[in-house]
């Protein structure tokens, strides 16, 4: 073991004091302070933590920090090395049972303490799900693959391309059903590309992820797995969906179109909404319950569309009052391609930005306006201002909401350049990205406080 | 062996509890009285019974830090409860629903906790790291309890030894349980997250009385600081019972430290009788080893039983096991508790983790008084082909409790022949003991990810221990030698006035009496009137100032705070007007001629009599040692 190991994460005066001492991590020891003695096993420290103070897990499985200044002597009697293991089982196969493949990209789904970091790192095997979510083997014959292991916000245009190319492998070897562990920061950015990078599959895709991660005892974790491998295996939607719990109780999980969702809470279990439409499905233990009927069904082929195309240079820019041209000049100086803004109400920018839209149109960049309120339609005839930003080159996307708008004009632009067929890409609905009609109860944000939404929340679960 | 036989509770003495080896440790809970909570800045405090939502959750166990899974935890799990939170928006938020991660830790909680650590004269911890103590049976939404050591190794003067305090933490309050029926149990979140802090003593107390004073010291001691809660649920202790050749075994929340000394003698008793259990099993040769158990069912054979219980779990399509334990026969009904038996043992084990929660859940053959006919019995024991030694447990639910019901009675009667399984115990009202959980290890720590640990500084130290009544633990003494009568000596040592009364004994040489009397008997006396006094130290002091001024008599100073509290200060405006010599004299004859033709049976009370009258009369006007002089004089001479 290198020293660094030895003394892992410790600096300054507590590496010192440590190594004085001859007491590397995991020592059995007897701490001796000015004031007292403490008895316990050494712990790695978080690099992010100061250089002061010494880790130690007591006997009582507490751990305290004892300052190294006042460490008068450090008596070994022994060596305890954690083993975070979960209990690895091989996952049982039954011929009769569908197959399915699960695909880890991250996230705290399946995850295990970093000592280095005190933060929680994702771990993924096959043996370690059924081992902690033994329940999946009474649903299908699980395969596990970890594609990579990446907390989602580091989920960029190679793992894209690679989950992609990972699904339609999968899908042409014969499985019934894919789902895919991420992380829930980017899921609908991921769900979204795939959406489109993935077409005419014959079988459910399902992204899934947890709120809580799974080292906690009330982690959404077990249920969404259950919940998104019940969809992959049994389900006849073959389509892109997010698969995430609905209420924040333990209750049932939706099913979003890879398209149309959104993480809309920081921290809630039931983050995940239906932007302007309604879910596909609800899906619990025992069922899978649709909401609509137009969803692409399962087919018995293997003839999936594999179109894994990204250009890089896109970005987007969420409008605000008094944004200067600059912004835009920036992404224009630096050979953006294409630009997607997220407009005020029904998709606008001010004046002084004009200049800006003229010298990308005159630079062939391709600029698509979506709209901030995430509900609702670009609709830039209706003021002389979108009139105006149209003339200058800006194309309407319709309801597709800014992400998507986003991993749509990456996906296009990486097929080609020339902006005619770029245009007729993102206006051309793929995957629900663009509805023709919002329902009424598309738009559905529930105002706390009002009577009639008070009682609703005492009679059903949150 | 275990030869000594558990006597009534009152006829139990010091050296009886010595013979079985009898040790206690407290773990006492305290609310620390802030205005927020300990991780969210919910308000603290608020109790209601109203609900606004609710959530529904499900616990599954995870790995330690060293990853290994926790004893509790599994069985938690095995229970498979629908665990129902009810929300109150006022006093709740997306914290203690676990929507949202933890915020930083309230640092007026803090201060309070370190504050009473270094009154117990503890090592106070320089980093503060927070930890995760799984809880699986739901009584905290995230499954785990936030928690973490601030001191360690402090200790409590008694009886002139010392009580070792092993660590005390910080942690979150729970939730209240609302109800557990069947496979659901129901919690209110007002309480949860609220901040408190657990002492833990040694096992150095000795006889049960001991465990309920040494208790009665810590809360006592808690209280000086003001900073405490009072009040139900405030405070509960815990309390760790082991006699030699047991088990430490843990008796959770006890409300009332009154209820202490005869709940540990039930569970010192409950474990030597185990013991004793055990010795008789080895007498008949039933080991670990060579314990035989097996489970059928029986649901046929008692289709037509007139037995309700069955009858009605019948009727619901339940079914019936029978357990047989070879060679147990007459050991369900072994004396285990003050009128309560090993069956109890099963009974509960079955009641907590197979959740057949309705009464009677199980019937053996080792009583079988008015249940199943003795005909039922009989091809019951045939078709399981049991002997006369052996003992039959019927156990009925749903076909998947009652498998879990008939795994746990084999378990449980298993254990009898190892020895006093570690659990946790609930208090009953009847002074005895049933099981909650089997007892959590050292398996149940992770360290909490979403907090960062946090320094302790030698500055914060220094500013806390400048605000504390440090001289605690000697006040008993010290008042005693000052001549502070011994009922106030308790109060005196935890009230807010402890500082004040050092003031006055010091600074404005009051008698410790009078001061004493002043500060605790005199507030007491006008809240008994009806009267709640919010008295500052500012007032008092004004008091006493007029008093040693000579505004005041010594006794016009009970009136004098009685009319301050009523004015809400005190002011010379307060005062009435002196008497003078000739209003006294004229009233001490008014006195007398008032005696005239009233018969006093004793008459060397009569000074005392008229001295009633004019001390009533001049309230607070004149002090008695005058009024004496002047008695003595006129009516006497």
């Amino acid at each position: 073991m290198s020293s660094n190991d030895l003394y892992k994460g410790y600096r300054g005066e507590a590496l010192d004091t440590l190594k004085n001492f001859d007491a590397p991590i995991w020592s059995d020891v007897e701490i001796t302070t000015e004031t007292g003695t403490f008895k316990g096993i050494i712990l790695p420290r978080s690099e992010t933590a100061d250089p002061h103070h010494v880790v130690l897990k007591l006997r009582v499985g507490y751990n305290i920090g004892i300052a190294a200044k006042r460490i008068r002597s450090i008596t070994i009697s022994g060596r305890k090395e954690a083993h975070y293991k979960i209990p690895e089982k091989e996952f049982p196969y039954d011929p009769k049972k569908p197959n399915v493949k699960l695909l880890g990209t991250g996230g705290t789904i399946a995850s295990r303490l970093d000592y280095r970091t005190g933060a929680v790192i994702p771990a993924f095997s096959p043996g370690e799900l059924y081992g902690s979510v033994p329940e999946l083997a009474d649903i299908c014959n699980l395969e596990t693959e970890k594609l990579y292991g990446v907390f989602s916000e580091n989920m960029g245009p190679e793992q894209w391309k690679g989950t992609a190319e990972a699904i339609a492998r999968e899908i042409k070897k014969g499985a019934h059903g894919i789902v895919i562990g991420h992380g829930t920061d980017t899921m609908h950015h991921t769900a979204a590309i795939l959406s489109f990078m993935v077409q005419n599959s014959p079988v459910p895709i399902v992204m899934v992820g947890s709120q809580r991660s799974s080292d906690r005892p009330s982690s959404d974790a077990a249920l969404n797995l259950m919940h998104s491998v019940k969809t992959a295996a049994e389900s006849d939607i073959a389509e892109v969906m997010v698969c995430m719990f609905g209420p924040t109780s333990d209750e049932y999980g939706l099913l979003h179109r890879g398209t149309r969702v959104r993480k809309m809470h920081s921290s809630y279990r039931s983050t995940f909404r239906t932007i302007g439409d309604i879910p596909i499905a609800m899906v619990g233990r025992e069922f899978i319950k649709p909401l609509r009927q137009d969803y692409k069904r399962r087919r018995s082929d293997t003839d999936v569309i594999l179109n894994a195309a990204f250009e890089e240079m896109v970005a987007i820019v969420y409008y605000y009052p008094n944004m200067r041209p600059d912004i835009l000049d920036s992404l224009i100086d630096n050979n953006y391609k294409g630009i997607i803004i997220a407009g005020t109400g029904l998709g606008h920018v001010n004046k002084p930005l004009y200049p800006a839209l003229k010298r990308a149109q005159e630079k062939n960049i391709a600029v698509y306006m979506t709209v901030q309120t995430l509900w609702g339609y670009v609709q830039m005839y209706v003021y002389d201002t979108g009139r105006d930003m149209m003339d200058l080159g800006v194309v309407p996307t319709a309801n597709m909401l800014p992400e998507v708008a986003y991993m749509k004009l990456g996906w296009a632009l990486g097929q080609t350049s020339d902006l005619e067929k770029v245009k007729e890409i993102m206006l051309t609905p793929i995957a629900g990205e663009i509805t023709e009609r919002e329902p009424s109860n598309g738009y559905l944000i529930f105002q706390g406080g009002v009577p009639e939404v008070e009682e609703f929340i005492s009679k059903y679960r949150k | 062996m275990h030869d000594f036989l558990f006597k009534p509770f009152h006829d139990m003495t010091e050296s009886d509890y010595a013979a079985v080896g009898f040790t206690s440790g407290l773990e006492i809970h305290q609310q620390l009285l802030t205005s927020k909570k300990l991780f969210c800045r919910c308000p603290a405090g608020r109790y209601s019974d109203r609900y606004d939502a609710e959530i529904l959750r499900h616990m599954r166990p995870t790995l330690s830090e060293l990853g290994e899974y926790d004893g509790t935890a599994l069985m938690e799990f095995k229970t498979k409860k629908n665990i129902i939170y009810r929300i109150n928006r006022d006093t709740v938020c997306t914290y203690e629903m676990d929507d949202t991660p933890p915020f930083e830790i309230n640092e007026e909680a803090l201060d309070i906790a370190l504050g009473i650590g270094i009154m117990y004269g503890c090592d106070l911890v320089d980093e503060l790291h927070i930890a995760r103590k799984q809880y699986l049976d739901g009584s905290i939404p995230t499954g785990f309890q936030r928690t973490a050591i601030f001191s360690l190794d402090g200790k409590i003067p008694f009886k002139g030894r010392d009580v070792r305090v092993v660590q005390m933490s910080i942690e979150e309050d729970s939730c209240r349980e609302v109800s557990d029926i069947g496979h659901q149990r129901v919690y209110l979140t007002d309480r949860l997250g609220m901040p408190l802090i657990e002492t833990v003593t040694g096992p150095d107390m000795k006889t049960p009385y001991e465990v309920a004073e040494v208790a009665e010291l810590c809360r006592w001691m808690a209280r000086s600081t003001g900073k405490v809660r009072t009040g139900i649920g405030a405070a509960r202790q815990d309390v760790n019972v082991s006699v030699t050749g047991g088990t430490r075994v843990e008796i959770k929340g006890v409300p009332r430290i009154p209820h202490i000394p005869l709940l540990t003698y039930n569970e010192a008793m409950r474990q030597w009788n185990l013991l004793r259990l055990r010795d008789e099993l080895h007498r008949r040769d039933i080991t670990a080893d060579s314990f035989q158990a097996s489970t059928e069912s029986v649901t046929k054979l008692l289709r037509k039983t007139r037995y309700l219980p069955l009858e009605n779990a019948l009727a619901s399509g339940m079914i019936v096991n029978c357990v047989v334990l070879r060679g147990f026969r007459d050991l369900l009904r072994w004396q285990t508790q003050t009128d309560t038996y090993f069956s109890k043992e099963i009974s509960d084990r079955v009641r907590v983790i197979a959740c057949l929660t309705t009464l009677p859940n199980i019937l053996h053959s080792d009583s079988p008084s008015e249940s199943v006919s003795t005909a039922e019995w009989q091809s019951i024991k045939k078709a399981v082909s049991a002997t006369d030694d052996d003992t039959l447990v019927l156990v009925w639910g749903s076909e998947q409790d009652a498998v879990m019901g008939a795994k746990e009675i084999i378990i449980r009667a298993k254990e009898a022949t190892i020895g006093i399984p570690s659990e946790t115990r609930q208090a009953l009202r009847d002074g005895t003991n049933g099981f909650e959980r089997i007892l959590p290890g050292a398996d149940r720590m992770y360290p909490d990810t979403d907090l960062p640990p946090k320094r302790i500084t030698d500055e914060r130290r220094d500013r806390i221990r400048a605000t504390l009544p440090l001289d605690y633990w000697n006040r008993g003494d010290r008042y005693r030698k000052l001549g502070v009568p011994e009922d106030l000596i308790q109060s005196l040592s935890v009230s807010r006035f402890a500082a004040l009364f050092e003031t006055l004994i010091a600074g404005l040489q009051i008698m410790p009496k009078l001061a004493a009397t002043l500060l605790i008997q005199y507030p007491k006396r006008l809240k008994r009137e009806g009267l709640d006094p919010l008295i500052s130290d500012e007032m008092m002091m004004n008091i006493v100032r007029g008093y040693k001024e000579g505004k005041i008599p010594k006794d016009g100073l009970y009136f004098l705070l009685k009319k301050a509290v009523r004015n809400g200060s005190y002011g010379d405006h307060l005062l009435p007007p002196p008497c003078s010599t000739t209003e006294l004299q004229q009233t001490i004859q008014k006195a007398v001629a008032g005696l005239d033709g009233v018969t006093i049976h004793h008459h060397d009370k009569r000074r005392e009599i008229v001295m009633g009258i004019v001390m009533n009369a001049l309230r607070g006007r004149v002090d008695a040692t005058t009024v004496r002089e002047h008695i003595d004089r006129e009516v006497l001479v």
